[in-house]
This record gives structure tokens, sequence and C-alpha cells, in this order.
């Protein structure tokens, strides 16, 4: 190995005097552009107000949101009567079904002989407080049958025997048990039990000793929030207990509430259809069945697989006619195809135009033109892409080996047969290949331009992401739209390698 | 023609042979391209009256009147599309929403003031560069744990991958109306939407063009016991930055107009003013925003082909 001395390192630096001897532009140009990007960041961060944006959002709803897209809650309402009957109610909409027993809510009841006093209806339900976690239940419906029904008498008292429910037990999970009774709830974590007292004259809740991490209460004497994660919370009052019991899934996913299949199991549901008698005698059951799930009020199968449908549609149909359409004028556009400069400028200017009249532009003017719908879809993904493929297939005309060409002309032929066999082999594999990449990326950008009324999931999409409630509806409309972009993406993969690979091969 | 095409020459057996098989294949094919044409016939006829029975105004129905709306977006006088564009007081200002044009202005001193479809353009543009900005800086770290030739476990190159693939495929409004749910309205939303797709994008062009890079100054690296931060920065990123930066400015092309698709379903920027004043239809505003965002878009366009003609000449507009 040789050692350079001093003389013999500065001659070699004299000869490359561009390496090791760089400009301070090209020396410090990455730190430089690295700087500009953190300075643009900072900038950035200020010029959205990111800091106060972030800080003021409700975090709290962000988690429940997520939990929303794969399970759902079911929300028992417990109401303490002034003696102590307690009434067991479900919002109308709950997931439950219209006859609720569920094994988690154990209800001890007995007869007792109660001194009712009538209220007028508007009585106890609005006197409670609203809850401040109602976001996420429609407003709760008053079952309470009996009791407030009647209206005119607005004091009288009445006495009779009924049973009544005088202890709920809830299971929130494993060892985790909401224990209801008059005056009093007991809750248990683990390990950690928390007894709660009720004063429904007072109107105040206390908790017993010490008051585990778990529970809230932001003012004293006032109502008690209990956490037990992801099994759900629940929302102690004097005389109104709000329960919220979480399961992992999608509720009623195959049949909804009103359907006579609704609870059964798989295997009763597949007996009755195959050889139960028939509980609609105008169809049999499978057709009932298939007509339940198809109809299902919370899910709508129906709706949402054309709405899919309608979006896969208006991809392909938008490119094949833009296809075909940027196909011909793309040849006026290329160079060396069609020689007449103008023709060329007017051509490529008019891909420029339809291209930079973005396809919200044009989906909005069609949703205009046609009204909401996928005519509208396909008219906005057809102009814009026509101007996105002539370009590029004028593009690749334009990049052409002329040999070919003039091979074919050379023998002969007429100008037609010409660009048939001496160009159309040439570029065929590769405007394939790009129709099909357009195909498979506009079936996202479909999605996206239906939330502005140009047909297709989107518009459903946003419809259900509006109500906030509706969050699992959203996970299964994702869940679609994703199998299909990439079904569409492996089949374009495959189909695009095999155009190229013949091309090339 | 010359005469000697007349008569076709007489074959021998195996030149008959051939000829026969010849003519086989050649029916055969003629069969599967007549087949292929027929069914994409039936599913273009399908998928057409679909579209159109599932429209809430019929084709047909609707194309008299195509050209209504065009009669709906003439303004009263040329001068109105400026007078929307530059927020200057219009002369039909009847107190409505319709002619209120000084009223969006944005007053950067006492009497120097911003039209408000340029402020609202310079959103959307600072919401497409800033997203584009973070798929970058993402995409870019990602991109070298997805690469066959610089990650070599596949326990961890292809769970990358995947990810590149879910972030690219979620539906963008739905991030949009997540986020929008939570943050409430504005921007911000829209950027985090956008930077989604574009990490998973950008992410799978930038493997590809590592997976394309010369890995012989890698090797090199290698070879001095550089590791492996060092042969990534020293051996391969100065090979593909130019390649990355040309798409880069190619993302940010497709994110403008992405940004302002997305305000228009709430995310704050000019599209929403956009669809705003078609659907209410205020004829010079529309005008006055589209021909901001024409003149936006091709402006961006142009830039951004220069820049890249620049970074890595002809080769940035070869085919995909």
């Amino acid at each position: 190995m040789t050692i350079l001395n001093a003389a013999e390192m500065e001659a070699v630096a004299a000869r490359h005097p561009d390496i090791l001897k760089r400009s301070p532009w090209q020396r410090f140009r990455t730190p430089i552009i690295a700087l500009a990007c953190v300075l643009y960041f900072v900038f950035a961060w200020y010029y959205f107000a990111v800091g106060k944006v972030v800080g003021g959002a409700n975090w709290g709803i962000a988690g429940n949101y997520l939990a929303d897209w794969v399970s759902y809650e079911i929300r028992p309402e417990i109401g303490i009567s002034p003696d102590g009957a307690m009434q067991i109610t479900y919002p109308r909409f709950d997931p439950i079904g219209p006859n609720p027993n569920p094994d988690w809510l154990n209800a001890k009841r007995e007869t007792v002989t109660r001194t009712i006093e009538i209220l007028a209806p508007a009585g106890s339900s609005s006197t409670t407080p609203k809850s401040g976690f109602n976001f996420m239940a429609p407003a709760p419906q008053q079952q309470t049958g009996s009791d407030t029904s009647n209206a005119a008498a607005s004091a009288r008292s009445e006495t009779r025997s009924e049973e009544v429910v005088t202890e709920a037990v809830i299971e929130m999970g494993t060892s985790r048990t909401i224990d209801i009774r008059p005056g009093q709830v007991i809750l248990k974590r683990g390990s950690e039990t928390a007894v709660i007292d009720l004063d429904r004259v007072g109107g105040v809740v206390r908790i017993d000793g010490e008051m585990p991490a778990w529970l809230e209460q932001r003012l004293p004497g006032g109502r008690v929030i209990a956490y037990f994660g992801m099994s759900g919370w629940a929302e102690i009052g004097a005389d109104r207990i709000r329960v919220r019991k979480r399961f992992l899934g999608w509720a009623n996913f195959v049949f909804d509430t009103n359907s006579p299949f609704f609870g059964k199991s798989a295997g009763d549901v597949i007996s009755l259809i195959a050889s139960g008698e028939r509980i609609d005698p105008q169809q049999s059951n499978l057709a009932l069945a298939w007509n339940n799930i198809l109809y299902n009020a919370e899910w709508q199968h129906l709706d949402v697989w054309t709405k899919l449908l309608q979006t896969v549609v208006m991809a392909f149909i938008g490119t094949l006619f833009a296809m075909f359409v940027a196909f011909p004028l793309s040849f006026i556009a290329a160079r060396n195809i069609f020689r007449n400069r103008a023709a060329n400028q007017v051509a490529k200017r008019f891909f420029d135009f339809l291209r930079s009249v973005d396809m919200l532009i044009w989906a909005l003017f069609f949703t205009r033109a046609f009204g909401p719908g996928p005519l509208a879809g396909i008219s906005a993904i057809f102009f814009t892409d026509t101007g996105t493929l002539g370009k590029l297939y004028s593009e690749a005309l334009e990049n052409i080996d002329e040999k070919q060409r003039e091979g074919v002309r050379s023998v002969g032929a007429p100008p037609a047969v010409v660009q048939r066999y001496g160009v159309v082999p040439q570029v065929m594999p590769v405007f394939m290949s790009q129709a099909l990449y357009f195909w498979e990326s506009n079936t996202r950008s479909a999605t996206i331009i239906g939330a502005v009324g140009a047909g297709g999931i989107g518009l459903k999409l946003w419809e259900a992401m509006r109500t906030n409630s509706d969050w699992e509806n959203v996970a299964y409309m994702v869940l679609l739209i994703l199998i299909v972009v990439f079904v569409f993406d492996g089949i374009s993969n495959a189909l695009r390698s095999r155009l190229m690979g013949s091309g090339r091969g | 023609m010359p005469t000697s095409m007349t008569s076709p020459p007489r074959l021998g057996e195996s030149g008959a042979l051939i000829e026969r098989h010849w003519q086989q294949l050649a029916t055969q094919r003629m069969i599967y391209s007549l087949l292929a044409v027929g069914l994409l016939l039936a599913v273009v006829t399908g998928s057409l009256w679909f579209a159109n029975e599932t429209n809430s105004g019929k084709f047909f129905d609707r194309l008299p009147h195509f050209f209504d709306f065009v009669d709906d977006l003439l303004p009263r006088d040329g001068m109105e599309i400026w007078r929307a564009l530059f927020d200057l007081p219009s002369p039909y200002d009847d107190g409505s929403f319709k002619y209120n044009y000084p009223e969006g202005r944005a007053y950067l001193t006492e009497s120097l003031y911003l039209p408000e479809y340029f402020h609202k353009m310079i959103e959307t543009l600072n919401i497409a560069l800033t997203s584009t900005g973070i798929g970058l800086v993402f995409g870019f770290a990602l991109s070298f744990l997805a690469a066959k030739n610089t990650m070599a476990n596949a326990w961890i190159r292809s769970p990358v991958r995947r990810l590149m693939e879910v972030l690219r495929a979620f539906p963008e409004v739905v991030i949009a109306g997540f986020f929008l749910a939570i943050l409430s309205l504005g921007p911000i939303p829209a950027v985090i939407a956008v930077s989604i797709h574009t990490i998973g994008a950008l992410g799978k062009m930038f493997y590809e063009v590592i997976e394309n890079a010369d890995m012989k100054a890698e090797e090199g690296l290698r070879a001095v016991g550089a590791n492996w931060f060092e042969r990534m920065w020293f051996g391969l990123v100065p090979q593909v930055l130019p390649n990355f930066m040309s798409y880069f400015l190619l993302r940010l092309e497709i994110n403008v107009r992405a940004s302002t698709i997305i305000g228009a379903v709430g995310g704050g920027g000019i599209g929403e003013l956009l669809r705003l004043s078609i659907g209410q239809g205020h004829e010079a505003k529309t005008l006055a925003i589209v021909l901001l965002l024409l003149l936006t878009i091709i402006a961006v366009d142009q830039f951004s082909a220069w820049l890249r003609r620049r970074l890595v000449g002809e080769q940035a507009f070869q085919t995909i």
C-alpha cells in the first residue's frame, strides 16, 4: 500500500478541483433544502393553526368513533321510581330487538303493592338532566307504559299490585358488574369495589369511601361515570342509571330486528329455510330470508351493493370511453403521425384543457346537467381521462420506432394500413397498460367524486359519516371498497404485466 | 398488382399440413376475438343501462336540457367574472349573497387586500404542498424498508408493503370525514387525508425506484464496513434522489387536484367555495373560481414539468 505525501495529495487535489473543492451551493445544498422544508413545515403549522385545532379537538369522541367501527353498544336505562321500583328500558333503535331479555342483565322481579302517583307525561323524563354523552344515542325513548300514560290526571294516586324490578345486576365482562338497587349501586371492577349511594329525594349521588380511578364525578353530588374499558361505561344519576355495554362485532349484520329470522342461530335459520313452515304464505322462506337480508334496515345491503356497482361502472365506462376517444385523437396530436402543426397544437391544447379542468369541476357540472347519479360520474371521469390518456398516448406515439412504419410504407401500403401495421402493434401494449392503470386508479377517485353527488358509494359513505352514529356502516363500505380496489389492482397488474411482457418478448 | 399473385402455388404434403394448421389457428383466433368483443359489448351495454337506470335523471330525458346549465352559467356581463375574481364591488349589488364580492376580502394591511378566491386557492395549494411534503418524508423512510435490495428481511418488507397498499387504497373521503368529525371544519382533515394517501402512493413509487437502482455503490460501501444507514445514505440516496424529486413533483400536481376535491366535501379551500357557488347558481363566482383553478393547475403542471425536466431529463416523461 502506498502512502501519499503532502505534495502528492495536493497534486491529486489540483487535478480534480471539481470534486474536492465544490462550490458553496453544492456543498450546502442538502442542508439548505432540508432547512427550507423544516421552515415550511413550521410555517404550515401556524398557517393551519395545527396546535390550536388539535388541542381543541374532542379526542374522547375519536376513541368512541373508532370503537364504533367494529363494535356496537347496547344501552339499557334503569329508571328508579320514588318508591324504589325500577324499570329497565331500551332506546327504540337499540340493536337488541323488540323483546330484550339479555342474559348479561339479571333482573330480580317481585310483585309488590305500589302507590303510584300518576304524573303528567312531561314528568320525569324532561326533568332528567341531559347527559353530556348523548351524542351517541338517539334520544332515549320512554317506554314506561302505564306509569305516565294518563295525561288527564296530573296528580292522583292509585294503589295496585304489580311486578317490578327490585334489583338489577349487569355483567360488564369478567369480574366486572354493576349491581343496581333502589338506594345503592355497587360497582365491581376486578378486585376493586365501589359503593355509590343514591339519594333520590335530594337528587344526590355519593361515593362511599375511596373513589377508584375508573370513576369520575365532575360535580360533588352530581352524576358519577364509571368506565369499564372496552366493555362500556355507565352513568349513574340519582334516579336513572344509563348503561352502555359494548359488544365486539357488527350488530344485526344479516337480519335486522324486524325480520322473523332475527335472533335465531345459523342452524335454526337454515333448518327454517330448508324445511320449516312458510312464515309468510306469499313466498318461500328462502325468498323471505334473502329479501330480509337485502333490505336490512340498518345495513341496507342492496343499496350499498348497488352503489358500489355504480362506482365500478363509473370507473369502467368512463375509462373505456375515454380510451376510445383518446385513441384517434392522439394520432392527430402526435407530431410524427399527423404532419400538421396547427392540428397537433389544437389537439394537444384540447387535451390540456380537459385535464386541467379538474375532475371535481366536471363532476359538479354534470351533476347539474344529469342530476345526481352515475351518469355524472361517468362523464366526469370520461372528460378528465380523455385529456390525460390523450396526452400520454400522443407522447407514446411520438416515441415510436420509425423503422416499422417505413417498412410497411415501403411495400406500398396506404396510410391507414401503415398506421394499423406499422404503429398500432408497437403502442397497443402501452395504451392498454395505461388504460388499465387509469381504470384502477379511477375506481378510487370515483369514490370521492361520488361524495359531491356524482353517484356511487361516495355519497352513501358521506351520509353515513355525517350522522356520526353509523361508523360501523362506514367500516362495512370501506371494507367493500378496499376489496374491490385490491381485486381490480390485482386484475389490472396481471393484465398489464402480461401485455407488457408480450410486448417486449 | 403483379400477375404472379393470381394463382397460389401448389403445396406439398407438409406444406398443406402447415397451411391447414394455420387456417385452424386463424379461425380459432377470430372466434376468440369475436367472443371477447361480444362480451365487452354486453358488459358495456349492461353497465350503461344500469348507470342510466340508477341515475336520478335519465340520459335521453336530460339530453335536450343538457346545455340549460350553460345558460345558467352566463353572468350578466363579462366584467362580472373579473369583479368576482378580484373582489371588486359589482354594479348589480342588491345586498344579496350573489353579488357581495368585496365581502370575502382578506385584508393584509389597511388598504391592501387578498381577494377571497386567491386566499382560498393559496390555502388549497398549501394543503397540497404540506401533505405532499409529509408524504415525501414518510414515503422516503418506508420505501427503504419495502425495497427488496435494501431490506432483505421479508418479515419487515412485506408488512410495510401491505401497509402502503392499505394507505393507498383507503378512501380519502373517509379519512377526511373522520377527522372532520373530531377536529371540526377546516383544512387539517384534508391535509391528513391527502397525506395518508400520498404516503402510500409515493412509498410505492419510491421503492420501485430503489429496486431499479444500481447497487455497486452500496456494495463498495459494504466492503469498507459501512452500516445500513451509511450504505443507504451515501450509496443509494444520491442515486435515487432525482427520481424521488420527480415523483414528488408529479404527486404535487395530483395533490393540488385532490385537495380541491377534498375541499368540496368539507375540507376547506377553494373546492368548498366552488361547490357552494355552483349549487347556489352564482354564475360569476363559479366562472371566476373555474378560471382561477384552471390557471393554477396549468401553472403548477408547467412548473413541475420544467423542474422535472431539469432534474431527470426526458426520462421523467416516459410512459408508466
